[in-house]
């Protein structure tokens, strides 16, 4: 603890946010930050609600230092991918709300006692009092409604904030001319109680979309930006991959990305190019042969000329086509929009009218805004401004609960209205992670030998071995020498004999049988009997199922593939869809925007960064959670876990979203169509009015609720 | 009527007290983690927080 407690007597502590993985109880929180504080890194907070932790730190620590620190204590941490402040908009919502709420309710209990009989001096003093506490409280509360309602009249719009603003400062200087004069009737209770309520439907909204921001932000890891390039007199430099001209010559390690787009100059390695083409099997490449940016070097180190600059690479050319797709997305409004670009004119006209009405008719000026300020205040948007929110709000945090993320209460609305679904096979439909199929040995002895081997090293099929053994509870055997051969695999010596893992020319030089494709692996102890590990790549258990019911949903499934049609056939005949195979990138995106041209409403599931343009490009994208950045970047909706079955949930849940909207809007536009005559015929007292307002709301918010069991 | 001058102020007072309650509350950030105030509760401190590594 020395160095951190020496700078923070000094006052000068730099502060680092990280995002941290596997944060699961108690224990974990009081490890990490225990342990910071043992190992002198710092003071650390964590913050258990987003998974982020805070550490107070001497300002020379660099950050890569702290993520060690970290991972010392069995914690993956990186980076924040955005470091935007989040929770402020909710955070100001809530006092608003506090505030309107607390107005609200002692503005009421004064108008009960108007209500039921008080007049003369009483009723003016209680107006007064009214007046008193909901005039700053509206200034204070009703800040987000004028702001916005001020912004969209400057740009000669309207939205639902203009009715909402009119109204209030309308009723507002009507109650107070009331009060002055020492008239019957005040409004500020009807006033304050609509605020309240428009409040809390703003509340509900803000958060759930901060809680799906935060749970999407703290997935998202930053790319190492810094490459290594060797100098021409040998020396090793560290650059940003903004900097690399063609030409250059840049050192890859074991484990790395590889930064840059080039040609391997020296080194025999693997690479796992599943991010750029979803082919989960690893590709072997030696002199000569070419890397793209963004792919894993998994075995052995490399060196790679840099054939491209970075804003020439793949990596690039798939994020300019994304940009691309994102402004061409279909111009989508959102239900809430729509029905305020009706909404927002009707209700102006019809307090308007009623005013002229009531003046031709011979009413005194008074009396006629009177009649056309209760017009307006029944009129506001009250159960119309909870109608979307809420049901959006209890449908996601039910499919939250089932392992569905959404990002944007619209995703929610666009698939509703999809009708067709693409699906991409590695990763989407499969797993996406190998997984030995056949001829893993059997004996004791061999497998705890195996997993040792194992975990000696990276390669995916290693790795794959180790995850299945560990699972089955297997130990490691100890082994006297345990090394990895650069290129070909691992070698270790367990009670004097000598036992591989690795490609088969090297592990079983004599034995000539079938263990020659990429898909294999050879395991051999002594001079014993040679296994010959195949893997595949597993799709997701309940992929057929999920298919089923997306189609009883009255979905057009069918199956996008960059990888090659012999994988890509036998998976399409058993799950009974069309498919295409081998498709770039670039013949993704065309198919969709092909579909969307013919007035098709795609979902596009996909995970690589293949997949990216084609999300974007779609009426809505769904990604599973392990995808690439790129793709949980470009997807509206994320689903955790190893099943497919979230993918229909979705959409059942979506439908059922809509339906409640619906519904909340009928029983909104109802209790209009009902309220509205009254109040032009001049006969809507106060208590009617917010008696009918409350009612109203608070039905459109059973109503939602009932979505609490929609992700079925 | 007198009753009623003593009682109003005093309505107001009280539920003033607790808005601003509220307001101290979320501003000085006691809402951030609501997760993790249920589980740190369970964290077993010595008497000095921070010394104690298990």
């Amino acid at each position: 603890m020395s160095a951190a407690t020496a700078n923070s007597v000094a006052g000068t502590l730099a502060h680092t946010e990280l995002v941290v993985d596997g944060l699961r109880c108690a224990s974990c929180i009081a490890k990490l930050e225990h342990g910071l504080a043992a190992q002198g890194v710092g003071v650390a907070r964590v913050n258990f609600t987003t998974k982020r932790l805070q550490i107070a730190h001497a300002p020379g620590l660099a950050t890569d230092a702290i993520i060690g620190a970290v991972k010392r204590l069995g914690f993956e941490a990186h980076v924040l991918a955005d470091a935007a402040p989040t929770g402020s908009e909710s955070k100001r919502l809530a006092q608003a709300l506090a505030v309107a709420s607390f107005a609200a309710m002692n503005v009421m209990l004064l108008s009960v006692s108007v209500w039921s009989g008080a007049d003369g001096a009483t009723r003016t003093l209680f107006h007064w009092l009214s007046a008193l506490i909901a005039l700053p409280a509206i200034a204070y509360a009703g800040r987000p409604f004028f702001v916005s309602a001020w912004r969209a009249l400057r740009q000669g719009r309207t939205n639902m904030d203009v009715p909402i603003s009119i109204g209030v400062a309308l009723t507002c200087a009507m109650s107070l001319y009331e009060t002055v004069t020492g008239g019957p009737h005040a409004y500020f209770d009807g006033a304050i109680m609509l605020l309240a309520f428009l409040l809390g439907g703003r509340l509900l909204d803000s958060v759930m979309r901060q809680r799906a921001q935060d749970a999407v932000t703290s997935l998202l890891r930053k790319l190492p930006d810094d490459v290594r390039v060797l100098g021409p007199e040998g020396e090793i430099r560290s650059m940003p991959v903004a900097a690399i001209v063609p030409g250059m010559r840049v050192l890859v390690p074991a484990g790395d990305r590889i930064g840059v787009d080039g040609i391997v100059e020296a080194g025999t390695s693997d690479v796992d190019r599943s991010i750029v083409t979803g082919e989960s099997v690893p590709e072997p490449v030696t002199i000569g042969g070419t890397v793209l940016a963004g792919t894993f070097n998994l075995t052995s180190p490399l060196t790679i000329i840099a054939t491209a600059a970075a804003s020439d690479t793949v990596i690039a050319d798939i994020a300019r086509l994304m940009a691309a797709a994102g402004q061409h997305k279909s111009r989508y409004v959102r239900i809430a929009d729509r029905a305020s670009r009706l909404y927002a004119p009707a209700v102006h006209l019809l307090a308007a009218l009623s005013l002229a009405g009531w003046l031709i008719a011979g009413a005194g000026w008074h009396q006629a805004l009177l009649i056309a300020v209760a017009v307006l205040i029944i009129t506001c948007p009250c159960a119309l401004g909870l109608a979307v929110p809420v049901a959006q709000v209890v449908a996601s945090g039910a499919l939250m609960r089932r392992g569905v993320l959404v990002r944007d209460g619209a995703a929610l609305e666009k698939l509703a209205a999809a009708d067709t679904v693409l699906l991409d096979k590695t990763g989407t439909v499969t797993l996406g992670q190998l997984v030995p199929m056949a001829g893993v040995p059997e004996t004791p002895r061999e497998r705890s030998i195996l997993l040792a081997l194992a975990l000696a090293t990276r390669h995916p099929h290693a790795r794959a071995i180790a995850a299945m053994l560990e699972a089955e509870g297997v130990r490691p055997a100890t082994a006297s020498d345990l090394h990895e051969v650069v290129g070909s695999g691992v070698e270790g010596e367990f009670d004097r004999d000598v036992a591989r893992l690795g490609r088969q020319a090297w592990t079983a030089p004599r034995d000539r049988t079938q263990c020659t494709d990429a898909v294999t692996t050879c395991f051999a102890i002594g001079d014993g009997s040679v296994h010959n590990i195949r893997f595949a790549d597993a799709p997701r258990p309940d992929a057929i199922e999920a298919t089923a019911r997306l189609k009883t949903l009255g979905l057009d499934v069918q199956f996008l593939s960059g990888d090659s049609w012999t994988v890509v056939e036998p998976l399409a005949r058993q799950l009974g869809i069309f498919a295409r195979a081998h498709l770039s990138p670039a013949d993704k995106h065309e198919a969709v925007q092909r579909l969307e041209r013919a007035g098709k409403r795609v979902l596009m599931v996909g995970d690589g960064v293949n997949d990216g343009p084609a999300l974007k490009a779609a009426s809505v994208g769904m990604s599973p959670a392990t995808a690439s950045d790129v793709g949980r970047q470009a997807a509206d909706i994320l689903f955790f876990g190893e099943r497919l079955m979230p993918v229909p949930i979705a959409v059942a849940a979506a439908r059922r979203t809509m339906r409640v909207v619906r519904q909340n809007f009928a029983l909104a536009i109802g209790y209009n169509l009902l309220a509205v005559p009254l109040a032009i015929a001049g006969q809507v007292t106060p208590l009617v009015a917010a008696l009918a307002m409350s009612c109203s709301s608070i039905l459109v918010v059973v109503n939602a609720l009932r979505l609490r069991r929609a992700a079925r | 009527m007198s009753v009623v001058a003593v009682l109003i102020p005093i309505a107001l007072l009280l539920g003033l007290l607790g808005l601003a309650a509220f307001l101290w509350a979320s501003s000085s950030g006691q809402f951030d983690d609501l997760d993790g105030a249920a589980l740190r509760i369970l964290i077993d401190d010595g008497p000095q927080a921070g010394q104690r590594d298990e």
